[in-house]
């Protein structure tokens, strides 16, 4: 249970970072709060040539958030995310999920960008990012920085679009747009393990209070984070009745669930049927008192 | 891998300042055991779920077998051999702990205890959902957590008790207590290893 040994660099600038980057290549791994990569390293199940350590550059250590959403840098760790008033008045689905991500002590360390680059399909943040159509922001030595939209980024379980030689410097989670509620519900065997399946909602309605757009993104059943876009099916109904069989049935065709160890694909299914149900209802419910 | 990289680091250890010449990969769990001798940071899962291993880093609690040491050159970490007063007198979670019978083999002890000093540092008098969350992420295998759970209760009441006395001194310590670091099992009870 001890990491295989590696070369190591501390950069203290982004072009320092990129520079060494760009020279490693596919060798090159970036450590970050390191709360996935040093489990997977501990356990032999990773060992990269050459380890970017960038926990020195403070240019990433920022979170800001403003009309149009919250920009979190690539050293901005979940407690600090969690806690910022500023963050929840703009995109309350940040703290919502990030309380169900693994354990406080867990948070004080691990990174909300790094979360996303894990690209774990269980994971709570890639969800989020999908459900609001956010972004990753790359950069590359000598080259300009690239957008890339939360759909095209998560290409598979742990495989992102992330390239060899590029780091992910920051994330932006859209704000909640006016009339809007959102909710993350999940369940797991144990508080703070990876969830059997789990649903982040977003709600908006209109004046009258009917839904106008209802989405979920389901995690732990499916290669990525799955979206389902269930606006046909609440159908400007009230939101009172945001959670109904009939959107519960839609989510549940959409996902692909597989067995494991923890649960069946059938049991993981019905689990996101209703988590889809509660979130939804959670949602509107805030969207309508919001 | 008698070539591998040293890095020359310095870390600020309960108060004292502590130099180490460590490999990249060293975590910082075997920094502290084994090249500062403060056996006192306990080591079960080695992957971050059992939070036996857990210390302050700059006051903060994170789990020192996910965190490479060389990565917190220049940092400061208590352990459970900082949380007593120099003068050995048990802290108010240490007391708590003791008094409540919220140990019995000692080995998920040290992360308990610096979890929870953190825990009540940020939120003196937590309800007991804010309770059940702070220590989630440290298993025991011994008590059933109930005695655990009412030990940060009392821990709470006895630091409430010192801030109004105003013998702030023993209370929950946010980055160590200065004094040489002793060895382990500094909570009366544990045995150690």
């Amino acid at each position: 249970m001890k990491p295989p040994p590696f070369d190591y660099h501390a950069p203290r600038t982004v072009g320092e970072a990129l520079e060494v980057l760009a020279d490693a290549g596919p060798e090159g791994k970036v450590l970050a709060g390191g709360q996935s990569l040093i489990p997977l390293m501990n356990m032999r199940l990773a060992a990269p040539a050459r380890l970017v350590d960038i926990n020195r550059i403070g240019a990433l250590d920022t979170v800001t958030a403003d009309a149009r959403g919250v920009r979190v840098g690539a050293l901005a760790r979940h407690a600090t995310v969690e806690r910022s008033a500023a963050v929840a008045e703009r995109q309350p689905l940040l703290r919502q999920a990030l309380r169900h991500v693994a354990h406080p002590v867990i948070r004080n360390r691990g990174t909300v960008v790094g979360s996303i680059v894990h690209a774990d399909p269980a994971a709570e943040l890639p969800a989020v990012l999908a459900l609001l159509g956010g972004t990753v922001r790359l950069a590359r030595h000598g080259a300009p920085e690239r957008e890339v939209p939360a759909a095209e980024f998560f290409l598979g379980p742990l495989e992102s679009a992330l390239q060899p030689g590029e780091l992910a410097v920051s994330a932006f989670f859209p704000a909640l747009p006016p009339g809007s509620g959102t909710a993350f519900c999940e369940i797991a065997r144990r508080h703070g393990d990876f969830a059997l399946a789990g649903v982040a909602a977003l709600v908006t309605l209109d004046d009258d209070l009917r839904i106008t757009t209802a989405k979920v993104a389901c995690i732990g059943v499916g290669p990525v984070p799955v979206v389902v876009d269930v606006s046909a099916e609440c159908a400007r109904r009230p939101a009172a009745s945001a959670a109904s069989p009939a959107v519960a049935a839609a989510v549940r065709d959409r996902v692909e669930p597989e067995d494991d160890i923890h649960a069946t694909a059938e049991y993981r299914r019905h689990l996101t049927g209703v988590l889809a149900e509660r979130a939804l209802r959670l949602a509107a419910e805030r969207a309508s008192h919001g | 891998m008698g070539t591998e990289t040293l890095y020359d680091i310095s870390l600020t250890v309960n108060g004292v300042v502590r130099e180490a010449r460590v490999p990249a990969r060293r975590l910082l769990s075997d920094c502290l055991r084994h090249d500062l001798g403060l056996t006192g940071t306990h080591v079960g899962c080695e992957h971050g779920v059992c939070g036996c291993c857990t210390v302050l880093l700059d006051g903060e609690p994170v789990r020192s077998c996910l965190t490479f040491a060389v990565s917190v050159d220049g940092h400061e970490i208590t352990t459970i051999e900082g949380l007593a007063a120099p003068d050995g007198t048990l802290s108010a979670v240490q007391r708590a702990f003791a008094e409540s019978h919220a140990l019995q083999c000692g080995f998920c002890t040290p992360g308990f205890l610096c979890t929870v000093t953190a825990l009540l540092n940020e939120n003196p008098a937590p309800s007991d959902e804010e309770i059940l969350e702070g220590i989630s992420g440290n298993l025991c295998r011994c008590t059933g957590y109930q005695n655990i759970i009412k030990a940060v209760r009392r821990a709470a009441e006895l630091s409430a008790e010192q801030e109004r006395d105003g013998t702030g001194e023993a209370a929950p310590a946010a980055t160590g207590a200065a004094g040489a670091p002793r060895a382990s099992g500094a909570t009366g009870g544990a045995t150690g290893e």
